[in-house]
């Protein structure tokens, strides 16, 4: 039974929630099991977010998690606080436009990726998330990209239908070299 | 049947009391239950209902029973400290008869505390916080899904019992996303239909009947007995009628856990990791936590060595759970408290100490 752990962290602001929405709702969409779990509170008028997202072939018992098997630092701090929440050979992804720092880790995957830069680049910086979403969907999979594209669809709320393009252009941004 | 949706915990408590059939909602915003109000305030009116913002909990408390007198379903959510300013009124509303739903989604306290998850209302919810011979059923929901279900169905239980019916949630299970299938809408009653099954409805005489009165004011002790031992019959029928639980794993077990809400997932999980250590473990979980579901604790096996009650609480449950095992295991206390959540690690580590100490 597949079961993917995601814990996504970085600045209130930077799309985290949404983020983990998305890949919950693109999990829901193939028929997945899946759960949502968010910090909440004086996360979300800035300070750090965070959300837990679990993915399962299986019915999930707890949504709360002692490992993950993919970390997404959106920045810095994320980094430092929650290197140590992954499992061996589990994957991090860096948000590198904002950190500096390397994975003092070993025994994970680390995958670089400038994904504020590249946002900027397309025109829109407040798109590292989803320009994120795409590197994990190329390098850990765990939903298919149709699936995204639909989440991504019922996430934005009709006031931002109009971002749906730009979202797209994001969510291919990142190309594995 | 609907499509599955991904909803946030509140959305989804606020969606399943309007499809219930609820139709006048007040509150008072309080966190980490916010976006009931928020939801109810939007779609509430688009089905024929009214939302009030009040001015306290206090406030919200007394319309809500305002409303009820009237026949219609009333729905109620506060957080922790808000309930407790509601106590009053739950008592009032025992005795006067009036069918409420409420819901507790619950944080760390005591006082104003703090906003994360809590179980420490266990002992408010369950024994009250209001005077005088009342109870209220209390549900603890572990999921979206069934606290949609559990929201649903304690409609027509108030109704039934003329009673308050609380629905005992935290933090989490308010703020987490999954995905539910939502129920159909409850058809709506007119005006007439209602009053016909609510004789006792309050909806204005108009010279066309007798007056009615409906109050908690008794000043002889003789009604008021009188008074106490009808309602004291409904809580007898309660007691038979509604204890609901869910039992995991319970033959052959060394450790039963027992666990509600939040918590039971949480042990759910701990239960798979002391397992791949040899250790097997059991989850009762209550989903009455009034009344008490003690039959379940007649499916225990002998050779049990310990119960543990396992709460975002000091030991709240712990009262009950050591009533209902009257003795025939040890009880211990696995508890996180203040809004701090433990893993399913954590609270597996904990119990293997207290197994150890055991054997």
């Amino acid at each position: 039974m597949a079961t993917h752990k995601y814990f996504f962290a970085g600045f209130g602001g930077q799309g985290i929630l949404m983020l983990g929405q998305i890949m919950a709702y693109a999990a829901m969409i193939e028929g997945k099991e899946v759960t949502f779990l968010p910090s909440y509170g004086p996360e979300m008028r800035g300070g750090t977010a965070n959300c837990t997202v679990i993915v399962s072939d299986g019915p999930i018992s707890c949504p709360i998690i002692d490992q993950a098997t993919c970390l997404v630092a959106m920045n810095q701090p994320s980094l430092v606080k929650f290197e140590s929440l992954v499992s061996p050979g589990g994957h991090i992804f860096l948000n590198t436009s904002l950190i500096e720092q390397d994975v003092a880790r070993g025994d994970v995957i680390v995958h670089p990726i400038p994904a504020t830069d590249l946002a900027r680049d397309i025109g829109e910086e407040r798109a590292a998330n989803i320009v994120m979403l795409g590197a994990i969907h190329k390098m850990v999979g765990g939903v298919k990209r149709e699936s995204l594209e639909m989440a991504l669809k019922k996430v934005l709320p009709e006031s931002k239908a109009h971002l749906l393009a730009l979202n797209l252009t994001a969510l291919d941004a990142w190309k594995q070299k | 049947m609907e499509e599955k949706k991904l909803m946030k915990g509140n959305e989804a408590f606020a969606e399943a009391a309007i499809r219930g059939g609820c139709h006048l909602y007040f509150g008072y915003p309080i966190t980490p239950q916010n976006e009931i109000p928020e939801y109810m305030s939007r779609e509430l009116s688009k089905h024929g209902g009214s939302f009030v913002q009040a001015e306290s909990e206090l406030a919200a408390v007394n319309m809500a029973y305002g409303g009820a007198l009237t026949g219609h379903n009333v729905f109620l959510s506060s957080s922790s400290p808000g309930i407790a300013l509601m106590q009053e009124g739950i008592s009032f509303m025992c005795s006067a008869e009036i069918p409420v739903v409420m819901l507790n989604i619950s944080r760390g306290g005591p006082g104003v505390g703090g906003i994360q998850p809590g179980q420490a209302d266990y002992r408010q919810a369950t024994k009250g916080g209001g005077n005088g011979d009342y109870h209220v059923p209390v549900f603890a929901p572990a999921s979206v899904q069934e606290s949609v279900d559990l929201i649903y169905d304690a409609i027509p239980i108030a109704e039934r019992y003329r009673n308050p019916v609380m629905i005992l949630a935290d933090g989490m299970l308010g703020q987490m996303m999954e995905p539910v299938t939502l129920p159909e809408h409850r058809a709506v009653r007119s005006e007439a239909e209602l009053l016909a099954e609510k004789p006792w409805a309050l909806n204005g005489h108009g010279d066309k009947r007798e007056r009615m009165v409906i109050q908690s004011l008794h000043l002889k002790p003789e009604e008021l007995e009188a008074h106490n031992m009808h309602l004291e019959e409904k809580y007898q029928s309660m007691r038979k009628e509604l204890p609901k639980y869910q039992i995991k794993n319970c033959k052959d077990a060394e450790i039963v856990f027992v666990a509600f809400g939040t918590m039971s997932r949480i042990v759910n999980e701990a239960i798979d990791q002391l397992k791949t250590e040899g250790i097997t473990a059991g989850l009762i979980r209550p989903i009455t936590l009034w009344p008490f579901p003690e039959a379940a604790f007649d499916e225990i096996d002998p050779s049990t060595k310990v119960v543990i009650s396992t709460e975002l609480a000091i030991g709240q449950m712990m009262e009950d759970v050591k009533s209902a095992v009257a003795g025939r295991f040890p009880v211990e206390l696995i508890y996180r408290t203040g809004g701090m959540v433990p893993t399913p690690m954590e609270v597996a580590r904990r119990a293997k100490q207290i197994l150890e100490a055991i054997r």
